[in-house]
């Protein structure tokens, strides 16, 4: 699929809202009765990610992360556990660090996002993707676009100050494959450069 | 997730319309969004506050005033809070995460339920969830389960850490609704389970949060917060105190001693203070008071430990707040 022109987006918000559709009626409204609006008509949404506007309609129950990963097709922000407990979908709202799954789209009219994908300048690396290239901060990368995201977040509130300080400002972020020391060592780096 | 209907309120007036028609109330999401997905919250109508003006920091002389939707990690980093409420930055700060303490709101704070994994499992018997079904804690999986303050219709936790900070400072919920305005201490406002343990709170149909009030003092200058889990960040306490005390003249003058991780609501140990206030303080004070930290402790077959762990804990807390001498 296409990657956001404001026109995809409206056809791909279509195409998933008649499947949202299909699904709530099979499920046949199962014990909530007449409360269905919302799922029928869908709630519009615009705001800005990576500085590119985006204007959908969504789902209500739609979370901003699967807004990211399945309107607008930005899949490198991850979906984990998808309750808050492992930080793979971490991305700035309004320049603040928060976990897209527990948050719902329709909340964030008019917000501005950054995601990984939109960390790089000009084709240039941000100093922190760098720094976990050369510090070997990843094994599996699951976890890397939530670590790289609330590491940007945890620099910017000045969490940085020791190893320590910033295990502790890091921990809402999970690595399975254990890669803790080097993605320290990688926040670490970035801070000193920023 | 259950379809609803979404509503975002421009005003208070129209918030306390929605809410008064049935609306559920939205701010941070970080609960209500993760219970509406294991489909233990089903409302019809979901109605975002967080437009309302309810973001106010206020110290004033006697009390801290602080607005139902400012951000855990706002209230953690303001600096009147930091050096005359430390217990409250510090209960807020080894709280969930940055990221979750970024959106979570603290009227939303107040307001979360529990981590109880039966009560997530709407497969599970839980009276708290489906009253009538049983409490399949009782004789199941209970470690992380309450000692303390429990009925034998439900035994989980309260989950926030804010709280005990608030209970032990004698803090205020401030309540607004189409009916007026109520001032509620924490302490009443969090319910025990007893028979009815799906009544959570004393929040009534269609009442807001609209902020918190904390009274300070020489106490709450010289307060602190501890809590002792499984793995040192992002994990809910196994035990935890709130410790706040006013020291003058190698006297303690007022004592204020909440314990959390234990008790199905925050927990307050007015025996503790009382066997604090008007003696020196030191170590043997400290062991002797924290002694009765778990009195009327009902341990269940999975959390036995939480019993000596509490104690030990307000001990702790007590001789870094107060002085190891
Ligand atoms: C992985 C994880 C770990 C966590 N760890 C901790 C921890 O260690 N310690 C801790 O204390 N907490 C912890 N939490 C819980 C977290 O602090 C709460 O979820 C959060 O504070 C809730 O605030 P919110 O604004 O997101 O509430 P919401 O989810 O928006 O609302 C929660 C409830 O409060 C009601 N509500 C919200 N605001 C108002 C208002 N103004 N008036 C009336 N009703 C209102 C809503 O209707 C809803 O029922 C954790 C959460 C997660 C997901
Ligand atoms: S997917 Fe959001 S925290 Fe795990
Ligand atoms: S690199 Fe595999 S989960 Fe972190």
């Amino acid at each position: 699929m296409a990657q956001g022109t404001p026109e995809s987006d409206r056809s791909l918000t279509l195409t998933r809202r008649q499947f949202v559709g299909a699904v709530t009626t099979t499920a046949g409204l199962a014990t909530t009765g007449g409360s269905a609006s919302a799922t029928e008509d869908g709630v519009p949404v615009s705001l800005t990610v990576n500085g590119k506007h985006h204007a959908v309609v969504v789902d209500a129950r739609t979370s901003l992360l699967d807004l990211l990963r399945e309107d607008l097709q930005l899949t490198g922000t991850h979906k984990g556990c998808d309750q808050g407990a492992c930080g793979a979908c971490t991305v700035l709202l309004d320049g603040r660090r928060i976990n897209s799954c527990l948050t719902l789209a329709v909340m964030h009219d008019g917000a501005e996002l950054t995601t990984i994908e939109g960390l790089a300048e000009g084709g240039e690396l941000h100093p922190l993707q760098r720094a976990f290239i050369d510090t070997d901060a990843f094994q599996c990368g699951y976890c890397t676009a939530g670590q790289i995201m609330s590491g940007v977040g945890c620099i910017r509130e000045g969490h940085c100050g020791s190893g320590t300080e910033i295990r502790e400002w890091m921990s809402g972020n999970i690595c399975r494959c254990g890669a803790y020391q080097n993605i320290v060592a990688a926040v670490q780096q970035a801070a000193k450069e920023s | 997730m259950y379809p609803f209907t979404f509503i975002k309120a421009p005003t208070e007036s129209a918030a306390l319309a929605a809410g008064a028609q049935g609306g559920k109330y939205i701010a941070g999401g970080t609960t209500l969004v993760d219970l509406m997905r294991e489909t233990v919250e089903r409302p019809g109508k979901v109605v975002d506050i967080t437009a309302l003006p309810y973001r106010e920091i206020e110290s004033g002389p006697s009390a801290l005033r602080v607005g139902a939707l400012v951000r855990m990690a706002d209230l953690a980093a303001h600096p009147v809070v930091r050096s005359r409420f430390p217990v409250i930055s510090q209960a807020l700060e080894l709280s969930a995460s940055a990221q979750l303490r970024n959106m979570a709101t603290i009227g939303g704070n107040i307001m979360q339920r529990p981590r109880c994994l039966y009560f997530r499992d709407v497969t599970a018997a839980c009276n708290r969830r489906a009253p009538g079904t049983g409490c399949a804690a009782i004789g199941g999986e209970n470690r992380g389960h309450a000692v303390l303050g429990t009925s034998d219709q439900c035994v989980a936790t309260h989950p926030s850490d804010l709280a005990v900070a608030l209970v032990a400072l004698d803090a205020v919920v401030l309540l607004r609704s189409r009916d007026g305005d109520r001032r509620i201490p924490v302490a009443e406002f969090i319910r025990r389970p007893g028979t009815t343990p799906d009544k959570e709170h004393d929040l009534r149909p269609g009442e807001l949060i609209v902020g918190i009030e904390v009274p300070g003092g020489a106490h709450t200058a010289r307060s602190g917060y501890l809590k002792v889990r499984d793995r040192q960040s992002y994990e809910f306490a196994l035990a935890s105190a709130a410790v706040a005390l006013d020291i003058r003249d190698g006297v303690i003058r007022d004592a204020r001693v909440a314990v959390g991780g234990v008790a199905t609501v925050p927990w307050r140990l007015s025996d503790v203070e009382r066997l604090l206030i008007g003696k020196a303080p030191g170590a043997e004070l400290w062991a002797a008071a924290s002694a009765h930290a778990a009195d009327g402790a009902k341990p269940l077959h999975g959390n036995g430990f939480k019993v000596e762990l509490a104690k030990r804990t307000v001990e702790r807390q007590l001789a870094s707040i107060g002085g190891a001498a």
